[in-house]
């Protein structure tokens, strides 16, 4: 409250105590009481006034590239809580993940990222786990914790025990042969494949933790959709992820955000 | 993420942190194959460790336990409060687990030593640390204080601490590069949350290496 306000209820105390007419102290509490109104009016004029010259809140901003599985995770996040952003390209065969204007982003150079006004985050579980406390509009994790930990555990599978051996591809083909790539991959995918085949069973439903979409499908629709389009992986040895992939090839969350619909994507690749 | 050999299971830290959490310690041997033994494949038929069992509750994978020791115990937070530093805990973690620690690990070292050649390993290894640590320094830039984001131990630190101990003792990578990260391990190895966890303190460390 302002100190008028304040000042005008010492004053009216004061000539309350001095006088004896409970007359005199009706009329001082209904003028406080018109003083109190007028400063609740200007409050609210004021703040009117500072609303309408307020900008929109920025739009989000994701720096990703088409291909990138990790990219691919946060595109259906953003999807399935309903929030729109400003995709920014980064071509990482052309190196621009080491451009200034990035590495001024990103000192990293790793991509997706995430821009929402000051906050920048990079790393596809981080901006996922931001995402999800900033924005809990359709959870992305479930409440129980045993269901919450597969989920997590999933995830870690996928980003820790398959994907950075899957991108050791390119090395193995340079260093130990061009024939040993394909072998390569496919061994460290299918070990992977074979541990979630065992962490979901029994927690799978339609999805992979049950009938909803969570943190652990996010993770898994890109790597399974790369094992069979890029790495020719045999999906007969993995009954559940099979039938995951096909709940995900219905889901416009998935299907909408998937690599060939990216800006980005080159054209051979537009689907 | 899963440890082939790795005998310092990042869970290992939280377990002894100020969360003073009690815990019986239940030694599987991976040199042996343990991991492989029916009682522990019906426990947890990936043969990963570290697993929690919390009552009913079976929880494999270091991060994953974390995030539930964070929730079920929310004494002594791993996180901090502020939406950015609490990704740039997350950021560190994954840079660790997911961009060093997979590359160290014994199956890809041996691979390695034995199809590329035996003369690559040191390098391969010191390479992909290298890469990391510099992605570390950058990323830990601006926040870090006494420890990786600040003066208090978060998630960071959890995951820090065993791989800067590891590069250090058993790959001997040239700390003078990674002068914030060197830092923190100085601060590491004054807490007894981390030293009591280290792996030569553990019941099933090798008698005949024990110092």
């Amino acid at each position: 409250m302002s100190a008028d306000c304040f000042s005008s209820l010492r004053l009216y105390s004061w000539r309350y105590n001095s006088k004896l007419a409970g007359a005199a102290a009706a009329v001082a509490i209904a003028d406080l009481w018109s003083l109190c109104k007028a400063w609740v009016l200007a409050q609210v004029q004021t703040r009117e006034r500072i609303g309408a010259s307020v900008e929109e809140p920025k739009k989000l901003q994701l720096y990703s590239y088409w291909r990138s599985s990790c990219s691919w995770r946060v595109r259906i996040a953003l999807h399935l809580k309903g929030l729109k952003y400003e995709y920014k390209a980064v071509n990482l065969v052309k190196g621009e993940q080491f451009s200034p204007e990035f590495s001024n982003l990103n000192p990293i150079g790793y991509v997706p990222v995430l821009v929402d006004g000051d906050i920048v985050i990079s790393d596809s579980f981080a901006i996922l786990m931001y995402l999800e406390e900033k924005y809990p509009q359709n959870p992305l994790l479930p409440h129980d914790l045993q269901k919450k930990a597969i989920n997590y555990q999933a995830a870690s599978i996928v980003s820790s025990s398959i994907q950075p051996l899957q991108n050791l591809a390119k090395y193995i083909e340079e260093k130990v042969s061009p024939d040993e790539k394909v072998p390569w991959v496919q061994f460290h995918i299918g070990k992977g494949f074979t541990a979630l085949e065992k962490l979901l069973n029994g927690y799978a439903g339609r999805y992979a933790t049950g009938e909803e979409v969570f943190l652990a499908d996010l993770f898994l629709a890109p790597q399974i959709s790369a094992a069979i389009s890029r790495f020719k992986v045999d999906m007969t040895q993995f009954p559940l992820l099979s039938r995951l992939n096909d709940a995900y090839n219905k889901l416009s969350a998935f299907q909408d955000t998937m690599p060939e619909k990216q800006p980005d994507a080159p054209v051979e690749y537009k689907g | 993420m899963e440890d082939s050999l790795e005998l310092v299971p990042v869970a290992r830290f939280v377990e002894s942190s100020g969360d003073g959490l009690k815990y019986e310690y239940k030694a599987v041997n991976l040199v042996k194959g343990e991991q492989f033994s029916p009682a522990f494949s019906n426990l947890n038929p990936m043969g990963y460790v570290p697993v929690l069992v919390d009552g009913d509750i079976i929880i494999s994978d270091s991060f994953a336990i974390l995030m539930y020791l964070e929730e079920r115990y929310p004494q002594n937070p791993l996180l901090p409060h502020d939406l950015q530093k609490k990704a740039i805990n997350y950021q560190a973690a994954s840079i660790v687990s997911s961009s060093i620690q997979p590359l160290q690990n014994l199956a890809v070292l041996k691979y390695i030593e034995e199809k590329v050649s035996p003369d690559e390993k040191i390098p391969w290894v010191q390479f992909h640390i290298g890469k990391g640590f510099t992605a570390l320094e950058k990323l830990l830039n601006g926040y870090a204080g006494r420890y990786a984001t600040g003066d208090e131990v978060f998630l960071a630190d959890l995951f820090l601490a065993p791989q800067i101990s590891a590069a250090i003792s058993r790959f001997n990578v040239d700390m003078t590069q990674f002068p914030l990260l060197s830092r923190l391990n100085d601060a590491y190895n004054e807490l007894s949350a981390f030293q009591d966890a280290m792996p030569e303190k553990q019941p099933d460390y090798p008698v005949v290496s024990k110092g």
